[in-house]
Formats: C-alpha cells, structure tokens, sequence
C-alpha cells in the first residue's frame, strides 16, 4: 500500500456519538432508547436482522430521519441533524448499497458532479488537474477517463468511497457495501477503509449481515435487535456464537411457538431437485439441491434478504424462467401451467401482493376471479359470467372482511392489508394442496398479521403442503413445522423446529457455515 | 350497529354496496368521454390559433370542416368512406393495448394485407366470387396477423420495444410491398403506376345498397363489436387483460402470457391486413402505392382517443374520417394545402397524449 500523505485526506477522523435515539413510524417503534458510540477512527459494525432498525438508525444521522428523541453529538459536539445537507457539513457521508454513480459519464464527471458547488461552466483543467492532485493522496487508484459503466462492481464500489473522501466526508457509513462484490473485492475495499481508519483518517460505521466480514475487520460492534441496542462490544472479545445470539435472541422472550402440526406428515406433495434459477442480471441465484414438503407441514426458509429466497418463490412460481433442474406435485412434473396449478391445487401468496398477485387496475371482483375465471362457476362455454363473479366477490369480500367500498373499486384503492385479505381470499377459498408463501405478513398492521397466520395454519392443518419464506425469524418459528436456511442460494441448515438451535440458525444466515 | 342494521336488511358497515358513490360507479366512463373530448376542443382551439397565425380566419375554417366533412349526405358518404379504413387499422393499435402493448406498425401490416389479397384474389380469379373475397379476406388477415404478431413476439422472447420495432417493421413493408409491385408481381399492363394483376371486376366487393359507401365500413364495425365482446366477455379477452394490466399477475395464475400477447397481436394485426384487403377489393382493385395512403398512422391517433375501447372507434374513426374529408374543401376554398388536415391531427394527437395524465382525479379513490 502506497504512503498516504497529504493534506486532503489528512485531517482527523471524526467520532460520533447516538444517545437514547428513538424513532416512531406511526404507532410503531422503530427505534427504542438507542445509544451507539463510534470512536474516532475506528471501524464499527452494525449487526442486525432484516427490520431490526439498522437502517433508520443511519438515516437518523444522515439526516433523513430526523429522531424523535436522543442527541446527536459529533466531534464533542452535540449537533441537530435537520436534512442530509446538515450531515455532509458535518462531514458525514453515507455509500448505499446500490450505485449512485451515473453510468455514462466518466469518474472524473462523476466526482465533480457530486459537489454541492458545480459551477456553470466546468473548468475541466483545472478540474482534471485538481483530481489528479486528489488522487496522488488515497491509497488506491481509479482510471478517472473511465466511463462508469465500465467499471467492475469493485471498482464502482471504490469510485463512492473516493467520491466521499472528494467531498470530505469522513465519517463514513456504509449499507452492506459487499452485498454485489465478490469476496475478493469485499476483502479489498474493506481492508482499504479499515487502513484508513487506522491511519486516522476516517471513521467507518459500516451495516453488515455477514459475520465473517465483522470478525476480519471491525474492531467495535453493535448489535440492533427490534429496534433496540442487544449488546456492544470489541470483536475481539465476541465469537460469532455470542454475536448470533445477540442477533436474534435467546428467543426466551420470543412468541409462544405455535404447536406444530398434530398429525403425521402426508406422502410428498412438493419435491424441488436440483434446481437452478439465475437473478435478473443473468446470474447464478439459486442452487437448490432438494427440498421435500409433505402435505399437513409447513417448510420455512430463513435468511437474509437476498440470498436467493425471491428467485426461488418466483421460479416455483412461474414468474422466472427455471435453468435446470426439475419441480414436481404430487410426483408429477409441475411447470407452473394454469392446467397444472387447477389440477393440483397449487396456491400462492406471494410478498407485495399488489405487484406480485393483483392487477392493480382491474376491479378487487375480477381480482378475485383470477383463479377461477375461466371455469365454471365463473365461465360458461368459454364466457365470463359476470354475474357470478360479483356473486363470488361480495361472498369473499363478507367472509374475509376485506375493507373496500364496492366490489368495483379498483384493488390499487385497497389498504394493503386489505389488498393481502383479497388474495388470501382468492387462494385459500378452495380447497389447497401445495401453498408457496413468501413474506405474507409484510408491512401489514397487528390484526391483519394474527388473520394471515391464521388462514395459513388453518390450510396445513387441513392437509396442504405449505412452503414460508420469510426474512422474520419469529414468523418461522411461530409456523414452521421444519426450517431451513438459505444463504447464497443454497440451502444451508434444516432442522425440525422442535431441534432449532438459534445460535446454529443465527451463524448460517450470516454465511458463517460450519 | 352493524349487526342492528343487518336485521333491517341492510348490509353491515365494512362492506356498504351502497356506499359506492354514482361517482365511483360512472366516474370512469364519464371521464373516459370527457377528458378526451375536451382535448379535441383544445385541439380545435389550438388549430385555430394556428389558421389565425398564418391569416386565415378559424370560424370559416371550423364551418368548412363542418360543411365538408357532415353536412350533407354527400359530405356524410364521403367521410364514411374515409373512417372505414380508420376502424380497422385503430384495432390495430386498440387490441394489442388491451395485452399492454402500443402498437404503431398498423400501416405495415395493412400495406401487406393487401398484397396477399391481391395476389389471392388474381390466384383465385374464375371461382365463385364469394370464394374469392373470402380467399382475400383471409389472405389479408393472416398477412397482416403474422406480420404484428412478430412484433409482438420481438418484444415478448427478445425484449425488443414492441412500439418501435412495429414502427421499423412499417418501413420494411412498405419496402418489400414496392419491390414486389414494381418488381415480380407487377402487371405488365400497369404502365405509369407500377400494380400487381387486377382482381377482376366481378370480385370486387362493392358499395352497400343506397349508399356510396363501401362494405368495408360494414366490416370495420363488425370486427369491432366482435372484438368488444371478445375483451369484454370471454375468457381469453379477460386473461389478455389481466396481461395488460400485470404480466406478474398472470404469470402467478399460470396464463400463457406469451400465447395471448401474441394472439392480441395476431388480431390486430388481423384487422389492418383486412382494411388492406378492402382498399383493394373494394376501390383500387389491385395493389398499388396509391393505398399506402397512412390510414395505419391515422388509426393510432383514433385508438387513443378512443381510448382502446372497441366500441368507441367507430365514431372516432368516422369523425376523424370527416376531417380528413373536409381537407379538399379547405384546399378550394381557403387555398390551404392538403397538409392541413395533418396539422390538425396532429396537434389532437399531441392533446390527447397529454390529457392521459389526467384520468382518476374526478373518480372516488382510497378511503
């Protein structure tokens, strides 16, 4: 690593300090009484579950979220932080998770773009020759004549950090930085930020999943656990058991589990063998070995948002195209046709059901009939009895008290409990043998949650085979008959739920298998 | 309370049938016929400003598209002539919408129709004159079905913009259709204007009785109330639908949303391959450059005033085919130049764009 010399990026680290921060959104609570204290020039991680509040937290010091309660005190100071403007005159910057860079203009433009200060007319010059000199003090290069889509991640990744050393920012956070880097790159850009913290010249507060990324370069931890600070201290004194256990709880003040299924699992209704599905850049998403899901239990998949759960609901689904690998019902191959899911009786209640499950501009009545539009009693002869559909819709709408001001309204109108009440009422009206649920409850209000869980365990115990992904722990142990983690695609971990270990569970959603 | 009210026989408060305002209910179709008929008044309005501009005076040039386009039974034959053709190539644009896609290559698919039909109809020439307009419809429709669907497929396995590869599949058409005219099907007859065989006067299909008017508008409004209650009624118009308004949906329910994409394309491609079939079956009697004429490019502008519906082409069609009537009149009369007519579709067709932002602000939304 080269010397890091000049004045640019000299200066001293900032510290900051979160005193009794408290957040509301609405009734509920996102942050409870936090306090997080990050040194100056240290390298701190924030651990958490997905909703933990790890995320508002940051946005409270970047100004996005101004906090209801607590301080904000920064370099000794305490300091109100209004709007992101406040944060960047404090020095505070923050790398999200996705790139901000625009991809068709060079580094160069990019990083002088980013100035709150761009004059009319760009001296490009005097600029090139200012960056060049800029450049000459980090510890890493970047081709500033590089357009950004040229980059690899790595590098893009390494361009934001640049850009907030440009603009002085030294107190960094960072939002899962490494979530679309190779390890490798991780490793790279991590071990940068941790020199330069050392070398104290920034502050890294850094939200991560990942327990190995913690142990090879933090040197303080947080841990946020519903919206409350669980446990803090220096890496070096935790192991990854202790901090899984901080993560998601010795459960001790967890939800009563429900009892599993009373009766004997059934012959296999859902078999998934070797199955291989690609993300949206064409990507290798899912590895899926096999997964068996017998009728009368529920299979949960845990994990981190991201691993690969969303492809997999969508190619059960038929929303994405399957690479390989074979998918069957009831022994039989199941390709996701209409034909298939009427015969069989494949339901689905799939996360963001307006964008996943609804047309949002048709009516909730023929929202309803989506399933059984061209069958009798709704299709006769190839036509649609509308009649009968209405008929259905006011049945469904009474039974499932789905809030909505006629069976016409346009089902974008609906609250979204009510949205999720309408497509639970359209999946679970007849009789089901495989239901493939991810993330049902959502963003949804505490009664709509309690019905939802309701309906699904009344559909196990009348024998449905039920597949729950969900990245809330407490929702799975709650349903779950079996669990299973997912990481990286893969399934990592199965275990009945009445041997889950938590601290097992908590190490392989956090990649640290073994 | 609810249980209270529920004994006097009225519904219990969650869920009030009642409680869906005349609003809620006809919010939709009143919007649906005010905001673009507001939009054609701002448009008039704007045209005027524009006759004002470059010194013609706008009220005479209103009364003249009055006078040429609806006054009189001939001015009404000669725009029912003209809005013919409209009817079927805005299906084209109109069906397609219905499985979320904008279609603009109806021009293409009509320009090919009518070749098939021509050759068709010259290949079948000698059979009984009911096989041979049959053969020609026939042949029209599948040409011009294959030639949207290929958009339609573009777009649905290849991911290419259905709008703009139908718009470059026109220009391709259009080329093929010369090459074939001038080249290897031209008649060796056709001496100045470059035509394929004629059909022969016994199959052409003639005007409907007591009217100067082609059949052609009778088929337009045949395939358009048949394609209102294809949409509105069977299953597969409500699955194209569900489609339209959300592939992810539709892939949910198991939906073959590629076989509907391109079944809505195939029909409406249908439809302009038919409209190519009458301009030639019914008023050049063979293929020539004279019926690439832009009824494709002046069904888009009646399909989106119409807002896709079916129904509501045929007097959008009509009333746009009155316009494009009066334009010989503005030409004799205020010595404007055929263009004109253009500018004022035009700038209708830039209103109308621009009124779609304003749907949903008179209906009843949320709670």
């Amino acid at each position: 690593m080269r010397p890091v010399e000049s004045a640019v990026v000299a200066g001293t680290a900032p510290g900051v300090e979160m005193l009794g921060i408290t957040k509301r959104f609405g009734s509920f609570t996102a942050l409870d009484d936090v306090t997080l204290r990050v040194a100056p020039g240290s390298f701190h991680a924030l651990l958490g579950e997905n909703g933990a509040g790890k995320s508002t937290l940051v946005k409270c010091l970047v100004g996005y979220h101004p906090p209801e309660a607590g301080q904000i005190v920064v370099e000794g100071r305490e300091r109100e932080i209004r709007s992101p403007h406040d944060a960047h005159a404090l020095g505070i910057g923050m790398v999200y998770q996705h790139f901000t860079l625009v991809p068709s203009m060079t580094v160069a433009e990019n990083l002088v773009m980013a100035r709150d200060d761009v004059p009319a007319v760009v001296n490009w010059r005097a600029e090139r020759a200012r960056l060049a000199g800029f450049l000459r003090t980090v510890p890493f290069q970047v081709r500033l004549d590089a357009p950004a889509s040229t980059l690899s991640a790595g590098e893009k990744q390494k361009v934001e950090i640049l850009k907030l050393l440009y603009l002085k920012r030294r107190f960094m956070i960072l939002d899962e930085p490494t979530s679309v880097l190779t390890p490798q790159e991780a490793d790279e850009v991590l071990g940068m930020l941790r020199d330069m913290a050392r070398a104290g010249h920034i502050t890294v507060l850094i939200i991560t999943h990942k327990f190995r990324e913690v142990m090879a370069f933090a040197d303080r931890v947080s841990v946020l656990r519903r919206g409350r600070l669980v446990g803090a201290g220096a890496v070096a004194d935790l192991s990854p058991d202790e901090m899984a256990e901080m993560m998601i709880g010795t459960r001790a003040e967890a939800p009563a589990m429900r009892e599993t299924s009373r009766r004997e699992p059934g012959e296999v209704r859902l078999a998934i063998r070797s199955l291989r599905v690609h993300d949206d850049a064409g990507l290798p998403a899912v590895e899926v070995e096999s997964i068996e899901i017998r009728g009368g239990e529920i299979f949960g998949i845990a994990g981190v948002s991201g691993n690969g759960q969303r492809e997999l609901i969508e190619a059960l689904v038929g929303q994405r195209a399957r690479v390989s690998g074979e998918v069957r019902v009831h022994g039989e191959p199941f390709g996701a046709r209409r034909r298939e899911m009427a015969r069989h009786r494949v339901f689905a209640l799939p996360e963001e059901p307006l964008r996943n499950a609804c047309v949002p501009s048709l009516s909730v009545a023929e929202n309803m009939a989506l399933r059984g539009f061209d069958r009798r009693p709704l299709a006769r002869g190839g036509v649609v009895r509308w009649r009968a559909v209405f008929a259905q819709a006011r049945a469904r709408v009474t039974e499932y008290q789905v809030k909505t001001r006629s069976p016409r309204s346009p089902i974008r109108t609906l609250s979204g409990g009510n949205v999720q009440r309408a497509v639970l009422a359209r999946e679970l009206s007849e009789p089901v043998s495989v239901l493939i649920v991810a993330n049902p409850v959502f963003g949804l209000d505490f009664a709509a949650v309690a019905a939802i869980h309701e309906r699904i365990l009344a559909a196990r115990d009348s024998g449905a085979a039920v597949l729950l992904v969900s990245e809330d722990l407490d929702e799975l142990l709650e349903l779950a008959d079996r669990i299973a983690v997912m990481f990286d695609g893969r399934i990592v971990h199965e275990t009945p739920k009445a041997a889950a270990d938590l601290g097992e569970i908590g190490r392989c959603m956090a990649g640290h298998v073994g | 309370m609810s249980s209270a009210t529920a004994t006097l026989g009225v519904p219990a408060a969650d869920t009030p049938p009642s409680g869906e305002s005349l609003r809620e209910r006809f919010g939709g179709i009143v919007e649906s016929i005010a905001i673009p008929l507001g939009a054609l008044l701002v448009a008039m309005g704007l045209f005027g400003l524009f006759m004002f501009v470059i010194g013609k005076d706008p009220l005479q040039v209103y009364r003249l598209i009055y006078k040429g386009g609806f006054s009189s039974a001939f001015a009404w034959q000669n725009t029912l002539q003209r809005g013919a053709p409209l009817i079927l190539t805005a299906l084209c644009v109109a069906l397609p919408a219905q499985a979320g896609l904008i279609i603009i290559g109806g021009e293409g698919a009509l320009v090919l129709g009518a070749l098939a039909a021509a050759v068709t109809g010259h290949a079948l020439d000698g059979s009984a004159t009911l096989v041979v307009q049959i053969g020609m419809a026939l042949a029209g429709m599948v040409a011009g079905g294959l030639w949207i669907a290929l958009a339609g497929g573009l777009r649905q396995y290849r991911g290419v913009n259905e709008t703009i590869s139908s718009l470059l599949l026109t220009y391709i058409a259009i080329a093929v259709f010369n090459q074939l005219v001038e080249g290897p099907l031209r008649d060796p007859a056709s001496l100045n204007k470059p035509s394929t065989m004629p059909i022969g006067d016994a199959n052409m299909i003639g005007s409907i009785p007591g009217l100067d008017v082609h059949w052609g508008l009778v088929y337009g409004i045949v395939f358009c109330v048949l394609s209102y209650g294809l949409v509105r009624f069977t299953t597969p118009g409500f699955a194209v639908r569900v489609v339209g308004g959300n592939v992810r949906a539709a892939r949910l329910v198991g939906l073959p949303v590629g076989a509907l994409v391109l079944g809505a394309c195939f029909l409406g491609g249908a439809a302009a391959g038919l409209a190519g079939m009458v301009e030639v079956a019914a008023v050049h009697g063979t293929a020539n450059a004279s019926l690439i004429a832009g009824y494709g490019y002046a069904g888009i502008l009646v399909a989106f005033i119409a807002r896709h519906n079916a129904l509501a082409i045929v007097p959008v069609a009509i009333l746009l085919g009155g316009i494009n009537a009066s334009g010989g009149m503005l030409q004799r009369h205020l010595d404007l130049p055929d263009a004109t007519v253009l500018v004022l579709q035009g700038i209708a067709f830039m209103t109308i764009l621009a009124s779609e932002t304003l749907y949903g602000r008179w209906q009843g939304r949320g709670h």
